[in-house]
């Protein structure tokens, strides 16, 4: 359970977020969702620690995230960033035990039981057999869910994501977040998940956070938020809602041409 | 292929025998270590046996061991050849061993810090201090008579100075980025260079000029069995002991600040901290030996291509690899226009550079 209370951040003079309050419980996979610069991997550094908000605080399981040690924070959230390291040299096996290194005292190596975390964690993205070719090597897709088995290796209880899906085709997209819900779900997991992508979102999240104008413009579940009028408001184009076969779907029109058509 | 598995719940099977393929990477860096141990040993022994009066290997070795274990007891060689083993090669050689590791650790933390392969020890500007002392002794007696071995106390101060001004200069709200600490070394790197060019034209000092020119190049010949030698093992052997331990951090580091964050590691802190380690290390290394340029630059490279990317490993290869280079340099810049003596930085050069020419075609191949 991560709760963030009265979030803020500026760059410089710009207020990117004011006062943001929201709350990821476990077993459930929270999707933050925005226009470009609404403030949503600014929003997702403040939970994991990387920027400290000069008001309010953030909590894992009830205790305050920046009064906890780094490698103690690292044991509980697991991030899957953007930045890859594709310079590193380092093997896919390597990278990926990097995520044990939290677990590990300075002097420690790593552990058979390591191995097998990070094996299982490799078997569970469907990457095993990258794991004796070179990091650098691989294709974006095959990257993104080698961190995903490092975010899995670290065996902690909240994962946060952002942009998981960014370099993936189609199919991965929807493997890697199929993942991501079927982990909140099976294990009780706290995720929390940046996404571009609204159908993405409505497909794989179970709450939305909507960012807008430097502060929440919706939260919910997602049948709650991805309304078109909430949604219209906050991207400036036109939205329409289907549902197909149980799933929720939205169209996009630029509200330019919808004017003129109509 | 991962579509069917990718769903599929973790099944808790026990894990078949190395399917992370570690056993082979573990393997290759042991062959790597026993090769350059070996690889060492016989260049200290080459190496203190070649030059103008020359000691056949065997002689060497019971020179050392008579010295070092009293085995054997009994002197079967000359005084010369005792004298010239013990004396004067021996020291060389070991100073040429560690300054080459720790050129060469350093040069592997500098480049996990700031992510670019071309970044070498001297970035932080600390061989440009260092000269810049060592100038002021040569050509101005500063320090000589109230210290001993003021040649290397001024360098050392100067080194620390100059590191310290490129930490300030570089520093912003608390933190150092490696953008900012790659051009405040430049920065500090270029005055502090013309400080040095102005000294000696200033001293007006030809034979002086010859002193600073030879130790900007990088020169052995100060070794002995003395307290700066001491000081220069007890720093090196340190700074291999620290970077070995911070093996997973360099890992984390060098992929990002992000990166590190997430895995535990503050990456502002750390950087700070590597840096005072980086800093005193080559600041020790530079004012014993002058400024040997390109070993901290290649070694880390041929290092990672030896045992991958994982830094405690790189580092553990790094610095016997560092001293091997060193000390093979210093037999040739002994021995090329014997009895004459060239700068060690020369032959260095000679070799580094060509290498890294062809690191940039491949590093331009590969963004290409």
């Amino acid at each position: 359970m991560i709760e963030a209370a009265q979030l803020s951040w500026s760059y410089g003079r710009a207020q990117v977020l004011r006062a943001v309050t929201l709350a990821a419980p476990h077993g459930r996979v929270l999707g933050l969702i925005g226009p470009n610069g609404s403030g949503k991997t600014t929003l997702l550094r403040l939970l994991y620690g990387a920027l400290s908000s000069p008001t309010g605080s953030v909590t894992v399981d009830g205790e305050r995230l920046a009064a906890l040690p780094p490698r103690e924070a690292a044991r509980r959230l697991a991030v899957v960033v953007q930045e890859t390291g594709g310079e590193s040299s380092m093997t896919v096996a390597e990278m990926v035990l990097l995520g044990r290194g939290p677990h590990l005292s300075t002097f420690q190596r790593t552990r058979p039981e390591d191995h097998a975390i990070a094996a299982r964690a490799l078997d569970r993205v469907g990457a095993t057999h990258l794991a004796a070719r070179s990091f650098a090597g691989l294709s974006g897709g095959e990257r993104q869910r080698v961190l995903i088995a490092r975010a899995l290796t670290q065996r902690s209880t909240h994962l946060l994501l952002d942009e998981p899906t960014n370099h993936l085709d189609i199919r991965y997209q929807h493997e890697v977040l199929g993942l991501v819900a079927d982990l909140a779900h099976d294990l009780h997991t706290t995720t929390v998940v940046v996404l571009h992508d609204l159908n993405l979102a409505a497909r794989y999240c179970d709450d939305l956070v909507l960012l807008g104008d430097g502060g929440i413009a919706a939260a919910g579940t997602v049948d709650d938020v991805l309304v078109p009028e909430v949604l219209e408001s906050v991207y400036g184009i036109g939205i329409e809602r289907l549902e197909t076969r149980g799933h929720l779907h939205l169209l996009f029109h630029p509200l330019a041409r919808q004017e003129a058509t109509t | 292929m991962a579509s069917d598995t990718a769903v599929r719940p973790a099944t808790g099977q026990p894990t078949p025998p190395d399917v992370l393929g570690l056993r082979a990477s573990r393997r290759r860096t042991t062959l790597w270590l026993v090769g350059l141990t070996l690889g060492l040993v016989a260049t200290v022994v080459v190496g203190v046996g070649v030059g103008a009066f020359s000691v056949p290997a065997g002689t060497v070795a019971q020179v050392i061991g008579h010295h070092l274990v009293g085995w054997p007891a009994e002197r079967t060689w000359s005084a010369p050849a005792d004298a010239i083993v013990w004396q004067v090669r021996l020291p060389r050689v070991v100073l040429g061993a560690l300054v080459g590791a720790g050129l060469a650790i350093c040069g592997v933390a500098l480049q996990a810090m700031v992510r670019n392969v071309l970044a070498d020890p001297y970035l932080l500007g600390v061989n440009s201090g260092a000269s810049s002392g060592a100038a002021a002794a040569i050509l101005f007696g500063v320090g000589v008579g109230y210290v001993e071995y003021a040649l290397q106390a001024t360098a050392f101060l100067g080194a620390l100075a100059a590191s310290l001004l490129v930490f300030l200069v570089a520093r912003s709200a608390g933190r150092v980025t490696s953008i900012r600490l790659l051009l405040a070394g430049v920065a500090v790197g270029y005055a502090l260079y013309a400080l040095t060019s102005f000294l000696i034209f200033a001293s007006g000092s030809a034979e002086g000029a010859r002193s600073v020119m030879f130790w900007l190049l990088g020169s052995l010949a100060l070794a002995q069995w003395n307290v700066p030698l001491a000081i220069v093992a007890v720093v090196v052997v340190g700074a291999v002991v620290l970077l070995t331990a911070w093996g997973r951090r360099l890992d984390a580091l060098s992929i990002g600040d992000e990166t590190a964050h997430t895995l535990g590691v503050r990456p502002e802190r750390f950087r700070l901290v590597l840096l005072v380690v980086v800093a005193l290390c080559v600041g020790v290394v530079v004012s014993a030996s002058g400024s040997i340029g390109f070993v901290g630059l290649v070694v880390p490279h041929l290092a990672r291509r030896a045992v991958g990317g994982r830094h405690v490993r790189v580092v553990v290869v790094a610095a016997p690899m560092g001293a091997i280079l060193l000390i093979w340099a210093d037999v040739l810049a002994r021995t090329l226009f014997a009895p004459q003596e060239i700068p060690i930085g020369i032959i260095t050069s000679l070799v580094g550079a060509p290498f890294l020419l062809v690191l940039i075609r491949r590093l331009h191949a590969t963004s290409a």
